[in-house]
């Protein structure tokens, strides 16, 4: 099969160092398998995510979404833009519609964007890796790189927010979407579709400035994987993770629970079942160390 | 009172319904909602928002001016999309929360001890410094926020999440001193200036 190639927006929190530095490891270990290509935005900036709302307003946020999509333009035309990012993805896809409707947005867009050199034709389409992996490949393809099985294995596939609203994926519900359990199911796992947490908010950005109501919410991410017999939480979203993963003391200490669920990216996971080692997948990443992927990684 | 705000309440006095319209962000939206109450109903953390997104759009409608934009209600928002991709009527909901947020401090009048309101500010500032986020000093100003001996409790608290982070390699330390950034810093923020006064025009234009 022939190489596929992508323009791809990494965005900040992907960076060395930064908190999902190990969702990029396990990605790269992942494409490097299905032979996708992802060639990096020269000079990409920050989407602003969410959160940005406050400080930007409208225009200022629009531009710095653009600015992405011209480099990209320019870089790579004729590949699709694709984010790993759940924030990333919204962003820029929301600030590609917003802009196709309203023209004389664009246009002021245009003036912004011509005091840094560059221009938007906006001809773009702004995808999330999930879709790559989903409408470009298929679930049958992805099966027939499994060189170890996920067996024994239950998993429950929390979604969240923003990889599911509001575009979400083709074909799938807001309410229940079940690529996720497909995915788990194709790498050889047990997976959970009636997991009642599936596309519960954690908090986002709130879990920052509200501690107390996110984490509240996140204690029933956590305990409804528990209650269905979960070894390990998959996500495709980097707030998701870090959220659900790392809060887990503190909700011990609040609600005296005794949570240690392992979060993981759905490329950690593809990464060990493709049969790549325990540090090519970025196991050494994991806060609550995800013991049983870590001994599938060994074998 | 700012001066866009003392502007704005002489220029549409009974009508605030159409200066939401005309100056918050898919703001002509709000004349759309029929009262459903689908996304009070559908929001996480709906039971905090003193006023949730139904309320909101009847008291637009009933000119309480005051107690939208002052109110500590759509800083609850945590962008989950909830209510928008449930909405009947297909409003844009969370861009209006966002659009109504961002007027309410664009005019001065937001309640300023609103930590999401300090904290989205942050954010901003910190992204736009170089062009990408740099998470230790976010991380840093949001412990310190509120003053220094809050901000030495809130790192105690906080110490154990830290060094998870840092010995995954998921939090760099020498971040302090720089880090990530765009290269273009002239284009970048050349870009970003010009986009503030046409977006400053745009609400300028409707006073």
């Amino acid at each position: 099969m022939a190489k596929k190639e992508y323009s791809f927006y990494p965005g900040c929190s992907s960076q060395k160092g930064a908190s999902s530095s190990n969702y990029m490891v396990s990605v790269d270990s992942m494409c490097k398998e299905l032979d996708i290509q992802l060639n990096h935005i020269p000079d990409w900036n920050c989407c602003s995510a969410s959160i940005g709302y406050n400080g930007g307003g409208e225009l200022p946020r629009l531009a710095l979404s653009a600015r992405n999509l011209a480099l990209s333009e320019q870089a790579h035309p004729n590949q699709d833009v694709v984010a790993t990012c759940a924030a990333c993805w919204l962003a820029t896809k929301e600030t590609k519609e917003r802009l196709e409707h309203d023209s004389s947005m664009l246009a002021e867009t245009n003036t912004a964007l011509k005091e840094a050199g560059l221009e938007l034709k906006n001809d773009k389409e702004v995808r999330h890796m999930v879709e790559v992996l989903i409408e470009d490949l298929g679930y049958e393809d992805i099966g027939k790189h499994v060189k170890k099985p996920l067996e024994g294995l239950k998993i429950a596939g929390y979604v969240g927010c923003q990889t599911n609203r509001p575009f979400g994926i083709n074909g799938e519900s807001f309410e229940n979407p079940m690529y996720l359990d497909k995915l788990v199911e194709t790498l050889g796992a047990d997976s959970i579709p009636t997991y009642e947490k599936k596309v519960q908010c954690c908090g986002g950005a709130l879990a920052f400035t509200e501690p107390d109501k996110s984490q509240a919410m996140i204690k029933d991410i956590i305990g409804a994987a528990y209650d269905n017999g979960a070894d390990m939480i998959v996500t495709p979203c980097p707030v998701c993770q870090m959220n659900v993963e790392v809060y887990q003391d503190q909700i011990n200490a609040t609600f005296g629970t005794k949570f240690k669920m392992p979060v993981v990216y759905y490329s950690t996971l593809m990464s060990v079942a493709f049969g790549k080692s325990a540090k090519e997948s970025a196991l050494n990443g994991q806060v609550i160390k995800a013991k049983k992927l870590e001994e599938i990684a060994k074998k | 009172m700012s001066d866009v705000n003392t502007a704005m309440v002489e220029k549409y006095r009974n009508n605030f319904l159409k200066e939401v319209a005309n100056n918050v962000e898919e703001g002509e939206w709000v004349r759309m909602c029929m009262q459903c109450g689908v996304c009070s109903g559908s929001c996480p953390l709906g039971p905090h928002w003193d006023h949730p997104p139904q309320e909101l759009f009847m008291m637009i409608r009933a000119n309480k001016r005051e107690e939208v934009l002052t109110s500590n209600s759509m800083w609850m928002c945590t962008s989950c999309y909830n209510c928008m991709v449930r909405c009947p009527r297909e409003l844009p909901i969370t861009h209006i929360m966002h659009g109504l947020a961002h007027y309410a401090k664009r005019l001065g009048i937001a309640p300023k001890e609103q930590p999401t309101n300090k904290f989205s500010q942050m954010f901003w500032n910190n992204l736009t410094k170089t062009g990408r986020v740099n998470e230790l000093k976010l991380g840093l100003a949001l412990y310190f926020m509120n003053g220094f001996s809050e901000g030495i409790k809130m790192s105690m608290k906080m110490r154990s999440i830290g060094q998870g982070m840092a010995l995954t390699g998921r939090m760099a330390p020498m971040e302090i001193f720089g880090g990530h950034g765009v290269k273009d810093q002239k284009g970048f923020h050349a870009m970003l200036k010009k986009a503030e006064e046409l977006e400053a025009a745009r609400v300028g234009e409707h006073v």
